[in-house]
């Protein structure tokens, strides 16, 4: 489903990540965690082209969206990568909703002009969209007027509407506090029983054991664990994740 | 007192000056009409990413904020013709120097408003599919327009006075109509007059500036 390899990134002389390789297959769920400056939410952003990397190579769907020639990241065209970019949907941290449309207009505002669906499709799909997480009664409402908690399942709903073969979520949760981090973990739970591929960065590491197939365990920009959840964050869980889960080694 | 004591005579004082409000406001006017959609240009330009486009730009911005209004319009008026080779009609001549000036306000105050809006708002428009177009149009300019509002009612009040420096290459706006009554009569009265004509002109500019407003504050951010 998404092949990345050998990714290298550097911002001026800090090397992000160095050499990281992730394999996503359809229907996982892959949590990424790290400390902060671990290279995760860096990581997320190049599969979304939201960074361009230095070197390495990104396939989705069998499809390269960037590859390397001679050292040198060669990435698609423009409109290639705007195709390649539409199989994978985006959650922010600060959910990024559009503040001057309704929430409405901003789940169908993209389906319109993107997959040229009529307004009629779109207004039906959004409505649908926004039953499943829970806001149809906030259809008519700006941005501006809902919680944190409740424009981040906006801001999914709407990521949702764009029928992503692969949902990212940076950090989704960091900007809640504990209530309103469990309206939308539910969320999330809820489309992993729908067996969703999703990759969510996250420092939520009960939703990350409860939640994904795999997790993955970034420091240093470098994929350091990578495995079953059961495994990387169970009883046998290594003295690095102890460490990073700010537990007393003995 | 021979005008403010006299209803008649300052009937006939503001029939003298109508020409003159006429030429002020086909100014105003065009200089809006032309230097909004150029000012706008002209942001877009200056935050190019190559040096080549836009240091020119900063360089063009530089001396029309840097030097006098007044100077500008007898450029264009005096020399553009002995350069090019070409007359102009001194109101066109005031409308091209009021839009270019204009332009390079308009342009820092639309650069201003777009560096402000928040980078997550061209990441969300990228993620989804749009185009750069379809992010500028529809995601990026509705909300830098409600942004730039306070500053730019700013300039089109400024706008609204410096109508008045067209005078100095004989175009009979309103200000120099009051200057010529002035001196035809040996009276300062028409002056104010005027004056109280440029009130008038910026409380209805203030009235619209805030009906535009509410219309902009059905959202907050």
């Amino acid at each position: 489903m998404l092949r990345a390899n050998n990714i290298r990134k550097s911002f001026g002389d800090t090397q992000v990540l160095r050499d990281v390789s992730v394999n996503i297959s359809r229907g996982e769920v892959v949590a990424i965690i790290g400390r902060s400056g671990s290279g995760k939410s860096t990581l997320l952003r190049c599969l979304n082209h939201l960074e361009t990397i230095d070197s390495g190579s990104i396939l989705i769907g069998g499809q390269a969206m960037v590859t390397t020639v001679d050292g040198h990241a060669q990435y698609a065209s423009e409109k290639a990568l705007r195709g390649l970019c539409l199989k994978m949907g985006m959650v922010f941290q600060d959910y990024n909703l559009f503040p001057h449309y309704s929430v409405l207009k901003n789940l169908v505002m993209p389906q319109r002009m993107v997959l040229g669906r009529s307004r009629q499709e779109a207004e039906q799909y959004a409505m649908e969209l926004l039953a499943k997480v829970g806001l149809s009664d906030k259809a008519a409402q700006y941005p501006c007027n809902l919680s944190g908690g409740q424009q981040q399942r906006v801001a999914i709903a709407r990521a949702l509407a764009m029928d992503p073969e692969i949902l990212c979520f940076d950090e989704p949760t960091s900007a809640l506090d504990p209530q309103l981090t469990a309206e939308v973990l539910a969320v999330i739970r809820q489309l992993a029983v729908e067996k969703r591929t999703m990759i969510v960065v996250t420092h939520e590491m009960n939703f990350a054991r409860d939640v994904a197939d795999r997790v993955i365990y970034m420091a240093g920009g470098e994929v350091v664990e990578d495995g079953p959840a059961k495994d990387v964050l169970g009883s046998e869980r290594s003295e690095a994740i102890r460490a990073f889960a700010g537990e007393a080694s003995y | 007192m021979q005008y403010f004591n006299n209803p008649q005579a300052l009937l006939r004082l503001i029939t003298a000056m109508q020409d003159g409000f006429a030429n002020t406001l086909i100014i105003f006017f065009a200089t809006l009409v032309f230097s909004i959609p150029l000012g706008m240009v002209v942001a877009l330009l200056r935050m190019n990413r190559r040096r080549i486009i836009s240091a020119p730009i900063s360089l063009y911005i530089l001396v029309m904020r840097g030097t006098p209004l007044m100077l500008q319009i007898f450029a264009v008026y005096f020399a553009v013709p002995m350069l090019l080779g070409v007359n102009f009609d001194r109101l066109y001549a005031t409308i091209l120097a009021f839009s270019l000036n204009y332009a390079a306000y308009f342009a820092e105050i639309f650069r201003g408003g777009m560096l402000s809006i928040p980078v997550g708002q061209h990441e969300a428009s990228q993620v989804l599919g749009l185009t750069r177009a379809q992010t500028f149009f529809h995601i990026v300019l509705p909300q830098v327009l409600k942004r730039v509002l306070l500053p730019v009612s700013n300039e089109v009040i400024t706008l609204v006075k410096d109508t008045s420096l067209a005078n100095v290459i004989a175009v009979s706006e309103l200000f120099r109509a009051a200057k010529n009554e002035a001196s035809r009569t040996a009276s300062i009265e028409p002056l104010f007059v005027a004056g109280l004509f440029y009130l008038i002109m910026n409380g209805v500019v203030t009235l619209v500036f805030g009906y535009l407003n509410r219309k902009l504050s059905y959202y907050k951010e």
